[in-house]
């Protein structure tokens, strides 16, 4: 399993690149950054590769994953998870809906599937808090829910867009150990998408440093 | 500390005095009248003969029938085009026909159907859709040989469909802004990115994820419409059957009769209608929690794969039809206030004329000046009280009692002929009766909610640090509100003015039974020229209903524009 990006990049409507074209391999089980200023467009590579950017955008390049190209597929065939900045747990669901939401239809009956769900919360560190609602959870407790939940999709890759940055210290080591682990034992290409060279140095696989595009390419 | 409270408890009580009050003296009399006691009448003991009386009325189960069929089919439909119209905006839905190319546009053009009121909304409808409607000229002679009109009941029919379809149509752009306004609540683009990244397709999770997020933002106004669906007297009078007639009008008509011992049924009628929306609003309050359950099961179930694909297509049909009908009924009014001759199949008049608009604005008709003056002093007063009630509340700790929200929106939450003519039972009594002070006080009551409704988010949402600002710098907290709340929220105050013009020039019942009858409005006028033969006069007081509060929306909608432009030069 592996995500590659050849030629990458963005276009807005006004045909104005984003941010110079990206070459990047990540292989399974890899964790690869991308840094670089603020405003200088991370959040929408990690959009575009995702596939969640609005229609004023369109891309350029190719997208591999897993052998297949993706470039231009729907968000919900891609099979690519996205943590954002906010767990956004879904504040009408209780913490193990939440996981429940994320676990594939396939996978086996009411009792496996819950099952299931409390085996993640155990690996979350998070026993008995099936039943809790998010809004009673700590941040970095909510982060682990939805990374878990992004797991329990199965995911053939993951986007990170600052999922660390309202951490305080001690909780963004420990969070990013654990995410990272994660991704590590699923055998998952990571793209993470940080200003912190600390992240960087944690991540320890290949590095992108994203520059701003020239105005009117093309 | 506990000092603090007494201008909010002094608020309280005012507000209980003037809409707690009345609602409950009401329904008292109602309650009273329905059990034999009606002192006027010389009846003091109790007795069940009204009971016995209006069950003897023949078609009564029907009119229940009606009026449970139309209020819910009315509601349910209105609400499932508005919450899917949402996701249109939101781009999950797909295309929708002509309103693509409208999108930007939405928020203006959903405005004249918002604006106008139900009896104008259903007169234009009945011109559109009736057997000599505008549509069946359009098709006639070339593609249905008629050269006279069908003898088809499209309006008034027995099923009350018509009636279904107006309600659908005039609430639709209401609970459609409402969804839209709630929704900037939650991050939908995020949560819908998450979801589908999940594998989620774009219905499914907007289904599974948004609209349970969003109902309980939108309960209040969903029951304010079932309320008014199942309650309304001005549209069942325009599109409803007549015999039987909804639950509702056979009330008025009881209310209305000659022999005033029907005044005791009358009051049965209205206290049943009173219990009817009861169970109604418990009905369907169970109803969604019995669906959300449902989502709640398949949300664990994981299921990713969309179903219900026809009613995919049914909702992407009905939204551009619901939404075109509306304006049309708009236009075909304007057209039918200076048609001159426009004999049937014609598609359009064959003359014109505007001798009736020169006769209005020459003669200036008391019911143009009633509606004029009812709408600008309740409206008024209505954004007068809000501000007032925002303002203690600000000043006097932040904690909102839930209860008087309720309280507000209580006379909404009534059907109105259930107390209203108790109301004016005990108006009589107190000697006062059929002026124009107590019409604007009873519109008062159905005014202050909407204008609090519109009011109280962009109050709430105005950042605080503007105010701790000014105040450092020594404004006393009377220049905070008049210098800085109040030109901040111009544009919101301007609206929630339009919205109380738009609601009291809409009223009926307050104006007919309040007024005794003496008191015309543009919206008497137009529901009681409704039946009659000249389809040119009612198109002009239609339309003219239509216009003021739609003049008012614009005024509200470019005053503050002119304003900034004037700033910038």
């Amino acid at each position: 399993m592996s995500l590659e990006l050849s030629k990458f990049s963005v276009i807005s409507h006004q045909g104005h690149t984003i941010f110079t074209p990206v070459d990047l391999v990540i292989a399974k089980g890899e964790v690869a950054c991308v840094m670089g200023p603020s405003g200088v467009g991370k959040s929408t590579l990690l959009n575009a590769i995702g596939g969640h950017l609005g229609s004023d955008f369109r891309v350029a390049g190719k997208l591999v994953l897993n052998a297949q190209e993706v470039t231009h597929m729907r968000v919900a065939e891609r099979h690519i998870g996205i943590l954002f900045q906010d767990p956004l747990l879904f504040p009408h669901l209780t913490v193990g809906d939440n996981l429940a939401f994320g676990l594939k239809a396939k996978v086996g009956d009411a009792k496996q599937r819950r099952i299931l769900v409390e085996q993640a919360l155990d690996q979350a560190q998070l026993t008995d808090f099936y039943h809790r609602h998010p809004q009673t959870l700590s941040g970095g407790q909510q982060s682990r829910v939805a990374l878990m939940r992004a797991l329990l999709a199965q995911p053939q890759a993951l986007l990170l867009d600052e999922p660390f940055s309202k951490l305080d210290l001690d909780l963004r080591h420990t969070m990013r150990e654990f995410l990272f682990d994660q991704a590590r034992l699923r055998l998952i290409p990571v793209l993470l998408a940080t200003h912190e060279p600390a992240d960087a140095h944690a991540a320890n696989g290949p590095l992108v440093i994203l520059k701003p595009g020239s105005s009117h390419a093309l | 500390m506990l000092t603090s409270h007494w201008p909010k408890l002094l608020m309280l009580i005012a507000l209980g005095m003037s809409i707690l009050l009345p609602v409950v003296v009401g329904l008292g009399e109602a309650l009273r009248a329905a059990f034999g006691i009606l002192p006027a009448l010389g009846r003091h003991s109790f007795s069940v003969d009204a009971w016995q009386q209006l069950w003897q009325l023949p078609g009564l189960i029907s009119s229940l029938r009606l009026t449970l069929f139309s209020g819910f089919a009315a509601t349910i439909m209105a609400l499932a085009l508005a919450i899917f119209g949402s996701s249109w905006v939101y781009n999950i839905s797909p295309k929708l026909f002509f309103l693509d190319k409208l999108k930007p546009l939405m928020q203006f053009i959903m405005v004249p159907v918002l604006a106008a009121p139900h009896a104008a909304i259903a007169i234009g409808l009945a011109f559109l859709i009736a057997p000599s409607g505008w549509l069946a000229r359009w098709l006639s002679p070339w593609l249905t040989n008629w050269t006279l009109p069908p003898d088809w009941a499209t309006v008034q029919d027995l099923w009350g469909l018509s009636l279904t379809l107006g309600l659908v149509i005039k609430e639709l752009p209401f609970l459609w802004l409402v969804c839209l306004v709630a929704l900037k609540q939650i991050n939908v683009s995020k949560q819908m990115s998450l979801a589908q990244s999940m594998g989620y397709s774009h219905s499914l999770a907007w289904r599974k994820i948004i609209i349970p997020q969003l109902y309980p933002l939108i309960r209040l106004p969903v029951m304010v419409v079932l309320v008014y669906a199942l309650s309304t007297v001005d549209m069942a009078q325009i599109l409803g059957p007549n015999n039987p007639p909804t639950l509702a009008l056979v009330a008025l008509r009881l209310y209305t009769d000659a022999n005033v011992q029907m005044l005791l049924p009358a009051s049965a009628a209205a206290i049943s209608l009173a219990m009817l929306m009861v169970m109604s609003i418990l009905l369907w309050e169970m109803s969604v929690r019995g669906l959300m359950l449902v989502n709640k099961v398949s949300i664990r179930s994981g299921e990713r794969a969309s179903k219900w694909t026809l009613l995919g297509t049914i909702l992407t049909t009905a939204l551009p039809i619901s939404f075109l009908l509306g304006l049309l009924s708009l236009l075909v009014l304007a057209i039918w206030s200076i048609t001159w001759r426009w004999s049937f199949p014609e598609a359009w008049p064959t003359s014109w004329s505007f001798d009736y608009w020169l006769q209005l604005l020459t003669e200036w008709p008391l019911a143009l000046k009633h509606s004029l003056i009812t709408a600008l002093m309740s409206s008024g007063l209505a954004l007068m009280l809000t501000v007032i009630w925002l303002e203690v509340q600000d000043r006097f700790g932040g904690h909102v009692y839930r209860a008087t929200l309720w309280l507000i929106y209580l006379p909404l939450l009534v059907p109105q002929i259930a107390f209203l003519y108790g109301l004016k039972v005990s108006f009589l009594r107190l000697g006062l009766s059929g002026g124009i002070g107590t019409v604007i006080w009873a519109h008062l009551l159905f005014v202050f909610p909407y204008v609090m409704l519109s009011l109280v988010d962009s109050w709430r949402a105005l950042d605080q640090r503007y105010l701790s600002v000014a105040a450092s710098l020594g404004s006393s907290s009377w220049t905070c509100l008049w210098r800085i709340k109040l030109r901040l929220l111009l544009r919101p105050l301007l609206i929630a003015w339009a919205i109380g013009m738009a609601v009291s020039i809409s009223q009926y019942l307050p104006t007919l039974l309040i007024g005794a009858g003496r008191v015309e409005s543009l919206t008497t006028e137009a529901v009681s020229l409704a039946s009659g033969a000249d389809r040119r006069l009612v198109g002009v007081y239609g339309l003219l209903q239509a216009l003021v509060p739609l003049l008012a929306y614009s005024f509200a909608l470019l005053l503050p524009r002119w304003f900034a432009l004037k700033h910038m030069k």
